[in-house]
């Protein structure tokens, strides 16, 4: 099970923060603290895993933006960096070749986009085709809103 | 991947400016978070960034409070505090709108109000409270969009006391006709079950409905659920092991659709997972392993794509190969597999095949040798990451011939690593290795010197201790103790001499301690008693020292005064520290002054003889006694065990609803046979004692032989050693490895390192030649059981003295010293990782049993009983069917009338042939007509309290019915629930199942029999019976390997000592257990040398662990189970019963 994600720029500004399990304010700062120096002070080409106590780290980086995320001891940590790819290939396809600009303008739609790929930490749906029908369903509702239309809810769902 | 982020502005504020990026222009560039984002950006000082935050919560604050704010307002308004939250500032003000705009908020604002909801709160606070009436109205909603946020909201937090209100809704989902819906639900229910597993437990045939589903996606979502319960009791699952094995297939053959392929790789998320469940369900199961062998096959043949996400799959199949019962064919090419990782160019997927190796060669060390060349490659990355994975793998193929060159590497990568975790980890290694290989006393020495430098302070305290305690306890040799002794002492005078400042308090400590013990070892103490004096004053005028390590060097000091210059020294510092603030140091300086003014008593305390001297230490505190029966009988409470009161504590802050009276824990009898027995500790005793204990059951295993010889190592291992090995012309023709080693070398020929090494030049080729030759050194020449040094002849050099042989003299030195310090850092010890490691020594090393392949070894001490219902294999001691020797000949003396004999003849035949108990009457209730007796029958899947209902009037006894309350008892009725009618002068038996849903010491157990003389007018007479511990337990059948395990998953622990039982000709540890196990049920797995381990299990409850061993003349007795009462509750018993014997 993923522990949480984050986002982080080169500089260490963070960009995204999720928790999938119920962390004291004061630990999460700590983590964001230890992953961003932990995870900037890695030279390039090193390996993407990293162990943070009892916890595997795994991060990659995107351009100028970090993804990391943390992992129960168990998990297979190849498939948690392409998991990190997928998300990012889902961001890719939702702004249309995406930077970090999209998402720090627009970072509740990458926490949507995310909602709908991880829940409590599990992948929730591996299909990139489902995942953003189901967040242009959700975008539609916005524009029929703004519109005032009748739009039929149910049509934006597979 | 770069190029999807290719466009990432690195100038950002001239871009923000532009606005006419895709994402930017989403946004309208007047919007007050576009402001302040951009603000931000713009900041240069932290010190800035907080103050314009500040400002916008206070605006926040402002707006959410106002009226006026709309809705939508809203919504922009949370976005900027999710953005406030999310660079660390409390938006606190802002929750109670967020839950609020996902009660109030249209479709668009009610999804974000969710988000924000999620974003700010976890499932323990209060107010999540207020959003379950929103989800439930969500959840009902006809809007499908509303019903997956209400979903997703569930999924992420959800107040746990609030699930059974949404639960029935929840489950309806499972069956709604979209699939979105049913996969979030499925994932709801995961949640549920991971955070309240009771709750959802109604549900597990849905959860199979989930698994059939047609939609592969909520299939998926619920191998989520499937993974976590067979992971808790594969037993449960076995039979859908055919349906993993058909799903895997399938999805192997590409039969999913497209849309789940990713990188043209079908489902690789569904692969992994069911690839794991696969692994537990066939761990050590040889019939389900089977029929996963072809499938798991497939899967490794057809992942042969070069991908990350072919090697992630690739990498979850070997594990699962190397987890399910074994197959040679298959282990093969799962190993050949992993040679594909480790030679990888790629960075993740060798440090991937390193980790592999590292559990690989716990089956088989050969394993390691075919890339022996890259593993020393990997012991020089660049990446630390890399070195620490090849170090670990190092760890598990360290003998006793390589442990020099492996622990150098070690120490190497110490010096240089900074990360808190992994040194802690490494020293903790070291130290183990040092002690259990090490070749000689200086290199133990010095290397134990490193580890103490190095590890600091943050180390493992037992690390110390231990040390402590080996060279206190010594060995066989007396001569040997005292070089080793000497050795120590001298090095420590020559680091003393030194600088000292850099080294950590803890080393400090054990080296005030040693040369206060010791230093009187040493050839020049007679004609200059003053020098070690003079350092360790010059310590403590340190400013670096600790007032912790100053205590300890003044106990040294103390010691050491036996010389007319040491006492003037001695004068000196207790002057100077007398009146120090600090109230220990004040006292040691009071008594060091005494001392060194009274030559009398100095002689008696500190007299040289009195080194050699055992002093007794009543850990009993039996001395105590008198006042403690005068303390009771004055009314004072009687002692409870901490977890005792802990349970009490807690209880007494909820209401008491029951009855008074029924539930006095312990009584006044039994609580002073507690206190005579009660052998607690000090904990920092307790603690040493029990750390080693681990080592030195692997050490009694090699009992036969003797130390290891220097000679016998040296030659292999000195400098000079390797070019004995490594023939010049041999390395210099041909990269070959050299084929003329002596035998114990002989077999690390490998392709591999054949085409490795035609690369790097000629000289670092020799280098890693010689390395390989020395870290390889004896892996692969023995079997696998003798990986870790287990069936070496004589690779043990620190053989502990056998306790109980005649005491040594450093024990009680020792454990009075550290008595001394008892707040101290070094002497405050817990249980740590390092112990539950040589814990798992225990289980793998000790007790002689080669662990077949993930074959359980169940062992049977006597005759299997006949399982009677399928369940958990669990017996019961056949020596408690005899009715002669009933379970507890202890029983409590009830006056047995004579008519039991034929009451018994009333007991059901299916019960007859099992253990059970004497009659005890109950209830000499007002009416002299109705007896009430019972009995208890032990099964091994229950305890059947048997209640005969005697009608000893002539007139009949109608409806008779038995009604037992009890908070602690599930009672279940088997049969005779409500009896029709007794007849005049007859029986009639009710039979209950009882178990114990907490272990607790003992249990009332209250009843109330209803009956009717005359019809129509029932009487009813309340009776008691008091139920124990020990009828619940049962043994628990398991094997050295699984005993392992389990002790080390087992978080709550108790120690104690217990009183040893002398009996004829066997030893007093076989007769001590076997008291136990046959007045307990306990199953007693192994008895090597002067350690035994025992295993039971509550009734349908968890096991409890037991390690015993001997320790002087009593019994160290730790246990261990997963819940905190069991095991203070058995140690109550046991102590009895031993008392009782």
């Amino acid at each position: 099970m993923m522990r949480f994600l984050l986002l982080f720029s080169r500089q260490g500004k963070l960009r995204l923060q999720k928790w999938f399990t119920p962390i004291p304010e004061r630990e999460k700062k700590k983590i964001v603290r230890d992953m961003t120096t932990m995870v900037l002070a890695r030279k390039p080409r090193s390996c993407n895993f990293l162990h943070w106590k009892d916890l595997k780290i795994v991060y990659k980086r995107y351009a100028s933006l970090y993804f990391c995320c943390g992992l129960d001891a168990e998990e297979n940590e190849l498939i948690a960096l392409e998991m990190l790819h997928r998300y990012v290939e889902l961001l890719d396809k939702y702004f249309g070749n995406v930077c970090e600009l999209d998402i720090i303008f627009n970072f509740e739609k990458a926490y949507f986009i995310l909602d709908e790929f991880l829940l409590g930490g599990e992948i929730q749906e591996t299909s990139k085709q489902v995942v953003s029908r189901a967040i242009e369903a959700s975008d539609m509702l916005q524009e029929a809103e703004i519109d005032n239309s009748d739009y039929d809810l149910e049509l934006g769902w597979p | 991947m770069s190029d999807v982020v290719e466009k990432t502005l690195s100038a950002l504020p001239s871009l923000l400016s532009l606005d006419s990026n895709a994402g930017a222009g989403k946004l309208s560039s007047t919007s007050k978070l576009g402001n302040l984002i951009r603000g931000i950006t713009e900041l240069t000082s932290k010190h800035d960034e907080e103050k314009l935050i500040k400002k916008e919560l206070a605006a926040i604050k402002e707006q959410v409070a106002s009226p006026n704010t709309t809705m939508r307002q809203m919504k922009e308004i949370m976005v900027r505090a999710i953005y406030c939250e999310m660079l660390g500032y409390q938006a606190s003000v802002s929750y109670i709108h967020a839950i609020k705009l996902a009660q109030q908020g249209s479709v668009l604002e009610k999804r974000l109000g969710y988000l924000a909801v999620s974003l700010f709160l976890n499932e323990s606070d209060e107010f999540l409270l207020l959003l379950v009436n929103t989800v439930l109205k969500d959840l009902q909603s006809t809007n499908l969009n509303e019903v997956c946020m209400a979903l997703t909201a569930v999924s992420q937090m959800f107040p746990k006391d609030m699930i059974p209100a949404i639960l029935p809704i929840v489950e309806e989902k499972l069956t709604h006709p979209k699939e979105v819906i049913r996969r979030k639900a499925v994932l709801a229910l995961y949640k549920f079950y991971l955070i309240a597993p009771n709750q959802v437990q109604h549900i597990h045939s849905k959860f199979r409905k989930a698994l059939c589903d047609k939609d592969p996606g909520v299939m998926t979502a619920s191998l989520h659920i499937y993974l976590q319960l067979v992971k808790e009791s594969p037993e449960s699952y076995k039979d859908l092991t055919v349906s993993f094995v058909t799903i895997l297939r399938q999805v192997v053959g590409g039969k999913l659709p497209m849309d789940f392929n990713y990188h043209s790789v079908p489902a690789p998320w569904l692969q992994i997972q069911l690839l794991r469940i696969l692994a537990y369900l066939g761990k050590e199961d040889q019939g389900t392993s089977e029929m996963m062998y072809d499938v798991l096959e497939e899967s490794l043949r057809r992942a042969e794509m070069n991908h990350n996400i072919t090697y992630a799959i690739l990498y979850e199949c070997v594990k699962s190969i190397y987890t399910v019962y074994p197959k040679a064919e298959l282990l093969e090419k799962a190993a050949k597999c992993i040679g594909n990782f480790v030679l990888s160019p790629k960075i993740n997927l060798k440090y991937l095949g390193l980790k592999a190796l590292t559990y690989v060669v716990a089956q088989d060390p050969n394993l390691a040798l075919p890339h022996q060349m890259t593993i020393i490659e990997c012991l020089d990355h660049s990446d630390i990451i890399i070195k620490r994975a090849t170090l670990e793998l190092l760890f598990r193929i360290t003998n006793a011939q390589n442990v020099t060159v492996i622990v150098e590497k070690m120490l190497e990568f110490l010096r240089q690593s900074s990360n808190d975790y992994s040194t802690v980890d490494l020293v903790g290694k070291v130290a183990e290795l040092a002690e259990k290989y090490s070749p000689d006393n200086g290199w133990f020495v010095q290397t134990m010197n490193s580890v103490f430098s190095l590890g600091g302070d943050r180390m493992q305290p037992d690390i110390p201790n231990n040390f402590l305690r080996l060279l206190a306890e010594g060995f066989d040799s007396v001569e040997e103790d005292r070089q080793l002794r000497l050795f120590a002492v001298d090095s420590y005078v020559l680091l003393l001499q030194g600088e000292t400042a850099s080294l950590p308090q803890c080393f400090l400590q054990v080296i005030s301690w040693v040369l206060g013990e010791y230093a009187h070892l040493r050839p020049d103490q007679a004609s200059d008693p003053g020098k070690v004096m003079r350092l360790l004053t010059r310590l403590l005028d340190q400013r670096h020292a600790s007032a912790q390590t100053r205590r300890w060097i003044l106990s040294a000091l103390t010691k050491l005064c036996s010389s007319p210059v040491s006492i003037a020294l001695a004068r000196d510092v207790g002057e100077r520290y007398f009146g120090s603030l600090d109230t220990v140091l004040r006292q040691r300086a009071h008594e060091l002054m005494i001392l060194s003014q009274d030559a009398g008593l100095r002689g008696r305390v500190l007299s040289a003889e009195g080194r050699l001297e055992h002093v007794e230490v009543d850990s009993s505190l039996s001395f105590l006694d008198g006042h403690v029966s005068e303390a009771l009988a004055a009314g004072a409470a009687p002692y409870k065990p901490p977890h005792q009161r802990q349970e009490e504590l807690a209880h007494e802050k909820a209401l008491s609803l029951e009855p008074y009276g029924l539930s006095l824990p312990v009584s006044l009898s039994t609580c002073s046979i507690t206190d005579r027995l009660t052998d607690r500790q000090s904990p920092t005793r307790l603690s040493i004692s029990s750390s080693v204990s681990g080592n030195s059951t692997e050490l009694s295993l090699k009992g036969g032989s003797t130390t290891l010889k220097l000679d016998g190592v040296k030659r292999v291992w000195g400098k000079e050693g390797y070019l004995v090995q490594q023939p010049k012309e041999v390395v210099e023709e041909t990269p070959l490895p050299p084929t003329e080693l002596p035998s114990p070398l002989g077999s690390f020929q490998s392709p591999v390192s054949q085409t490795q090494t035609a690369s790097p030049g000629p000289e670092p080729d020799q280098e890693r030649q010689q390395l390989a030759s020395s870290l390889f050194v004896g892996v692969g020449t023995h079997h696998s059981v003798c990986l870790m040094g287990r069936t070496e002849a004589a690779p043990q050099r620190f053989r502990r003295k056998p306790k109980g042989t005649g005491s040594s003299s450093g024990t009680s030195e020792h454990s009075s010293n550290s008595s001394h310090s008892s707040s101290g850092t070094a002497a405050g010890n817990t249980l740590d990782s390092t112990t539950a490691a040589t814990g798992q020594q225990i289980s793998q090393h000790a007790l002689g049993h080669p662990p077949v392949n993930g074959n359980p070894i169940v062992e049977t001490p006597g005759p299997l009983p006949p399982v009677r219902d399928g369940g958990v294999a669990a017996e019961i001691p056949t020596g408690h069917t005899d009715s002669g020797t009933l379970a507890d000949p202890n029983e409590d003396p009830v006056p047995v009338r004579p008519r039991d004999l034929p009451l018994i003849s009333h007991l059901p035949a299916e019960l007859s042939g099992l253990a059970r108990s004497k009659l005890t009457t109950l209830c000499p209730g007002p009416d002299p007509g109705l007896a009430l007796s019972s009995c208890r029958v032990y099964k091994e899947d229950a305890l059947v309290l048997v209640v005969f209902v005697s009608n000893n009037s002539d007139s009949t006894l109608h409806r008779v019915a038995l009604r037992f309350t009890s908070k602690q008892l599930e009672v279940s009725c088997v049969s005779g629930d409500l009896v029709e009618e007794v007849k005049g002068h007859s029986v009639a038996t009710c039979q209950y199942a009882v178990v114990m849903m907490r272990a607790s010491v003992d249990v009332e157990l209250a009843g109330l029999v209803s009956y009717q003389r005359v019809p129509g007018q029932p009487r009813a007479t309340p009776f008691s019976l008091r139920l124990s511990l020990k009828h619940f337990i049962r043994p628990l059948t398991v094997s050295t390997g699984e005993y392992g395990k389990m002790w080390l998953s087992f978080s709550h622990d108790v120690k104690q000592n217990l009183r040893l039982i002398t009996a004829g000709d066997q030893s007093p540890l076989t007769a001590t257990l076997d008291t136990l196990r046959d007045r307990l049920h306990l199953h007693v797995v192994d008895i090597i040398g002067s350690e035994g381990i025992v295993a039971c299990r509550l009734l349908r409850g968890q096991p409890c662990l037991l390690h015993c061993r001997v320790h002087a003349d009593s019994l160290a007795v730790w246990l261990r189970s997963p819940i905190p009462e069991f095991p203070d509750s058995l140690l109550y018993h046991c102590q009895k019963a031993l008392a009782e014997a």
